[in-house]
């Protein structure tokens, strides 16, 4: 069945794509999750005979599916621009009551770019993860976990309905469970795992209740019939939908406020922070706005609910970055940030859906590229993340500081690297929408020079402050040539994606339509403020750390630093607000259950019979013959209830 | 002439357990060997069952009637629908696997396994005769002689407390009994004003019972069935229960025997007294709702393992009620599915904390730790069930709790909102019970503990496939149950009214611009 995929403000441009049944390779979509769902059950079932073997199945299966990924996107151009979306029907999950499901997939522009970001950087970090996890000797397991997140990554993006959707959401959120406490011996990567998945599921309510009000609504949760149905819907339901979805997004995307778990997932070994925890699972949050953009384009209050989200984030993530000695936990915060832009610009509606994607992508490409850099560095130096025990090691590890540089120059914005593009977009639009919003992601901006220049003054430049025995080298090529090849995308990535054949904004019109803001002040102007900004973060953070030497020891800091190496007391909130409170609650009903509820009804028995004489006896088999004259009685009840009714 | 299927698949238990208590004294082995063939046997015999049962075809197939007593109206009358073949072949898969993990338990016992297992198929026969008994005194009949050898069971194996918890277990569902047993009565006296003396259900829904009457019949069955399943506030001999049975028992407990209340809500209780059960239906809701927060709060607080099952069992529970109650096809299908998955689930979680109890014998929380490091695969299995437990998708019970979560947010959007605080703590109760007992660092005090051996594996694998199965393919299950739930809930007046907004109309417009 062909369908029109269409919504859209009348005032705006109106979205119109033919859905079409796949034919040909098309139709084979589902390889694209199959090869590594195949490559988790082998590795997690197969045992120990696949131990020295594992890792390249694993990596076999991922890049498969990139090979897949990509023939699929040359089948795509081949089609003309506004006919690239395909139905991909496999089997009918289910039918309740009415409610029909059909595991399917949905093969369009916006999942296609999705797509192949995830199998070509996670076939990248597969590569990286064979150096990386070289020693550990539960290394097949890893690969098996890695795979079982792209396939359910895969099947997140590929869905053509929300509760499959919502499948892949979870299967995500199960693999960097299992992969943030991979290292489970460590109680502190035991809990962090947990406290994810936990603060995930908060996110998740809202996704269960979304799908549960579009059954009420449009009868289906599946893409075609809620898009096709949104202009009809009365606005309440659908800033309540709008409103739900966000609250999932906060949860995944690790968005204000269910942001405090990102930071602790560190714990997990550095591909995974590099591949899900920045890359690509993170991102999901806005992947899900964008793709319900039928949705928020007729549900204002919720567009500026997203926009708030993204603002807050945005700079919460960025005044985090900027006191964390660990390296990792700096980045951590970064991508915080980096989703706050995105989710900002989703949240601007057409005008900002394709540049959420845009600078998504780019995203994908640097944070890798700088996480895969932390790695190397940590692999060089005996496993230190704290960068106060760095310094210097631009002679030691030349690749990686190349690559990081690279990586740390399209994040901060300086053209031509990647992050240039993407992010000055989102700052137009987002001044073209509101100044302040505008303001502040310009502000977002100058921090983020800051902290990043921070990063890389502490770790490659500056002086040494190595502990004793510790001698870094640069890693292997297996973990280099990933390096790389993400230094590259950081470096072109930008440009290609905006120039290239239409560029992304063409690509993407078909599903996200596009509109055009006018700027209160001239583009050019623009960008140079944002450059100044950017480059006036720079000098703020060589004054601090490249002029000054950089103590071993953290210094006492002012009260932001104090709150930002706190993350803002995130935790501290959960903890006073929901934490403590619920332990109390816990525990007092667990003794009003043993004593009260319990101790009532034990009590009143005793009481009532005298029983505990005959408490004895009950214990010693007379209990039969209680039950045999429970049931004699009854039949004599009835018998004398029917004497009486029964002349 | 026509074999009497339902009656051979109640036989085939009841016999077993009569050949498995003739084995001699001191024969154990064999004992078990008869059990196990004979619950293998009704499986067989269920799974011949289930294949003719046709959808859309009869609301009650494989009819069997026989006047039992016929002055009185009582009758053998057994029929299956689409609700009772589920419940059918959940038991008849959880018997096997719950006697063979019931094996190395029985052993351990200083006693004479054979009662055990004599038992386990003396309840299979009466748990069988429940889902099938169209005849409400039949169903009656069953649904107390069934305490009988659970008492038995809870009491003679098991923990340090068992005879109280199998007193208290006792006394909790007598009393609910015998109330129900009054409203049997009062029921039956309906039917007899109305000319036709008769205990079969069918005879008894067509009646027209007026409204205050329905209200206290209703009552009286609710308050057995609201024991027995168990719903807050009469749930408190449950944990009591599952911490001193064994586990395979409390496996058998809490995944299957207690089945037979929310069973009774759906087939007996809805469809006998609609007007009364769309009356209650807001106060059910709500005790439903405070058993899934109130379950799951106290699960997080449990230091016993085995408590800690019982309580998410609660929880649990109430999710079944709460779709039962949301009186909507949707919320009713989900919660007939849930009672299947629910089943698998705890069986599962049971028996591997079983597992666990075997290697260290403690079912504290705090006697483990560090035990993925030297046993993975029983770290594995029990993460799993674990994941199972909290729902997650495509694990098949994620279908049935969203089912119920939408069934009820059609009717009661409070109440679904509520219970959606459920999923949270269900992940916190399970994964902060597999933190502590899996993750950390190895315990010099457990030291080598060996990994599941090759009858543990036996044990899990069916319950671990089926728990995948139906939820990759829960197409069939789903259409069967919504083939007995659907003519179930059509004699409740509720009707749910159709999605706010049209969409195939707008699709074909939109074809057409």
């Amino acid at each position: 069945m062909n369908s029109i995929m269409t919504h859209g403000l009348a005032a705006q441009a109106e979205v119109h794509q033919v859905v079409r049944d796949a034919s040909g390779l098309i139709s084979s979509t589902w390889l694209l999750i199959a090869f590594p769902l195949l490559g988790a059950a082998v590795l997690l079932l197969g045992g120990r005979r696949l131990d020295k073997t594992g890792h390249l199945i694993g990596t076999a299966a991922s890049c498969l599916s990139f090979v897949m990924a990509v023939a699929l996107f040359v089948a795509m151009l081949g089609e003309s621009g506004d006919a690239r979306a395909f139905n991909v029907p496999l089997w009918e999950w289910f039918n309740a009551a009415g409610y029909q499901v059909e595991v399917g997939l949905l093969l369009d522009q916006l999942s296609m770019a999705f797509v192949l970001l995830i199998t070509g950087v996670g076939s990248l970090i597969h590569v990286y993860s064979i150096g990386y996890m070289e020693h550990d000797e539960r290394r097949r397991r890893f690969f098996g976990y890695l795979n079982l997140f792209v396939a359910a990554m895969l099947l997140l993006v590929l869905a053509s309905d929300y509760l499959i959707l919502f499948i892949g959401w979870e299967g995500v959120g199960l693999a960097s469970y299992l992969l943030i406490g991979f290292w489970q011996h460590k109680p502190s990567a035991a809990v962090a795992a947990k406290k994810a998945f936990v603060v995930n599921r908060v996110g998740d309510m809202g996704m269960v209740l979304a799908i549960a009000s579009m059954i009420v609504v449009f009868g289906s949760s599946s893409f075609e019939l809620v898009f096709a149905g949104a202009g009809d819907a009365p606005t309440s339901w659908l800033n309540a939908l709008g409103l739900l979805l966000l609250l999932a997004a906060c949860g995944k995307s690790a968005q204000f406020p269910l942001q405090s778990w990102l930071l602790d997932a560190m714990e997990g070994p550095t591909p995974v922070s590099a591949l899900i925890h920045a890359a690509t699972m993170v991102t999901a949050g806005v992947y899900l706005v964008v793709r319900s953009a039928a949705i928020y384009d007729l549900a204002p209050e919720a567009r500026t609910a997203v926009v708030l989200v993204g603002t807050i984030t945005l700079l919460m993530g960025a005044i985090i970055g900027c006191a964390k000695d660990d390296i990792k936990k700096a980045l951590a915060g970064s991508t915080m940030s980096q989703i706050g832009y995105m989710m900002l610009a989703a949240g601007l509606g057409p005008a900002g859906y394709a540049f959420a994607i845009f600078h998504l992508i780019t995203h994908g490409f640097f944070k890798a590229n700088m996480f895969l850099g932390a790695g190397s560095v940590m692999h060089g130096m005996n496993d230190e993340v704290n960068m106060r025990r760095f310094g210097g090691l631009r002679a030691a590890m030349p690749v990686t500081f190349l690559t990081f540089a690279l990586g740390y120059l399209a994040i901060i914005g300086i053209p031509p690297f990647a992050g240039y593009f993407s992010k000055d977009k989102i700052i137009e639009a987002a001044f073209a929408d509101n100044i302040l919003i505008g303001l502040c992601a310009l502000i977002g901006a100058g921090i983020t020079a800051f902290y990043m220049t921070r990063v890389m003054l502490m770790t490659f430049l500056t002086s040494k402050r190595w502990a004793e025995d510790v001698h870094p080298h640069e890693s292997p090529r297996v973990m280099t040539w990933p390096l790389i090849g993400l230094a590259a995308l950081s470096l072109v990535g930008g440009a290609a994606l905006l120039y290239v054949g239409g560029g992304i904004v063409e690509w993407l019109e078909p599903v996200t339509g596009e509109e055009h803001h006018d700027l209160p002040l001239p583009v050019a102007a623009l960008i140079a403020i944002t450059l100044v900004v950017v480059v006036a973060g720079v000098a703020v953070a060589w004054l601090l750390y490249g002029r000054r030497p950089v103590p071993v020891e953290a210094p006492a800091g002012n009260p932001l630093t104090v709150a930002a190496r706190r993350d803002l007391y995130g935790d501290a909130v959960n903890e006073a607000v929901l934490m403590r409170p619920g332990q109390y609650l816990t525990r007092s009903l667990v003794y009003v259950e043993n004593r009260g509820v319990d101790g009532a009804v034990i009590g009143a028995a005793k009481a009532v019979g005298g029983l505990s004489a005959r408490w004895r006896r009950w214990q010693t088999g007379f209990v039969r013959s209680y039950a045999l004259t429970m049931l004699t009685g009854a039949g004599l009840v009835v018998v004398a209830m029917l004497l009486v009714r029964l002349p | 002439m026509t074999i009497p299927w339902l009656t051979l698949l109640i036989a085939a238990p009841a016999l077993g357990a009569v050949l498995t208590a003739l084995v001699p004294a001191g024969r154990g082995t064999l004992a078990k060997q008869v059990a196990i063939a004979f619950s293998l046997l009704s499986l067989a015999i269920a799974i011949a069952v289930i294949a003719q049962f046709e959808l859309g075809a009869d609301r009650y197939q494989l009819v069997e009637q026989q006047a039992w007593i016929d002055a009185l109206g009582i009758y053998w009358a057994l029929g299956i629908d689409g609700i009772g073949a589920a419940l059918i072949a959940l038991t008849a898969v959880a018997t096997p696997i719950v006697a063979m993990a019931m094996w190395p338990e029985a052993e351990a016992e200083k006693r004479d396994p054979k009662a055990f297992f004599a038992l386990l198929l003396a309840v299979e026969a009466l748990i069988f005769t429940a889902f099938l008994a169209k005849d409400v005194l039949l169903f009656y009949i069953v649904f107390e002689a069934m305490l009988i050898p659970l008492y038995f069971m809870i009491g003679m194996y098991g923990g340090p407390q068992r005879r109280y918890a199998a007193l208290k277990f006792l006394l909790y569902n007598l009393f609910g009994g015998l109330v129900m047993l009054a409203a049997v009565i009062g029921l039956y006296v309906q039917s007899v004003d109305a000319g036709n003396a008769s205990f079969l259900l069918t005879d008894l829904v067509a009646l027209d019972i007026p409204v205050e009457t329905q209200r206290w019949l209703f009552l009286g069955f609710m308050l057995a069935f609201a024991i027995k399943a168990p719903l807050w506030p009469f749930h408190t001999w449950l944990p009591d229960a599952a911490a001193e049975a064994t586990p395979s028992n409390a496996a058998f407990l809490s995944g299957v025997a207690d089945k037979v209340g929310t069973f009774g809500m759906i087939a007996l209780a809805v469809p006998l007294f609609p007007a009364a059960a769309a009356e209650f239906a807001p106060v059910i809701v709500v005790l439903a709702v405070i058993s899934i927060v109130y379950g799951a709060l106290l699960a997080i607080g449990q230091t016993d393992m085995k408590r800690l099952i019982g309580y998410t069992s609660i929880s649990h529970f109430g999710f079944i009620v709460l779709g039962i109650f949301a009186l909507t096809e949707r919320g009713a299908t989900g919660s007939t599915l849930y009672m299947i998955n629910h089943g698998l689930s705890t069986i599962a979680l049971f028996v591997i904390v079983g597992f666990m109890i075997s290697r260290r014998r403690s079912r504290l929380v705090a006697d483990y730790g560090g035990m993925q490091k030297t046993t993975p695969k029983l770290a594995g299995v029990f993460l799993f069930a674990g994941l199972s437990g909290l729902a997650l998708p495509p694990l098949s019970t994620f279908l049935s709790e969203f089912l119920v979560i939408a069934g009820t947010f059609e009717q009661y959007r409070a109440a679904a909102v509520i219970a959606t605080v459920g999923i949270v703590l269900a992940a916190l109760y399970i994964l902060w019970l597999y933190q502590r007992t899996m993750t950390g660092p190895e315990r010099a005090d457990i030291g080598a503990t060996r990994d599941l051996g090759r009858r543990e594996i036996a044990v899990v694998t069916p319950l671990i496939a089926l728990i995948l199965a139906i939820g990759f393919f829960p197409r069939t299950v789903v259409d069967v149950i919504d083939d007995g739930v659907g003519p179930t809930l059509a004699e409740v007046d509720v009707e749910a009214p159709p999605p706010l907004v049209s969409v195939t109309d707008h699709a074909a417009e939109g074809n057409d611009e």
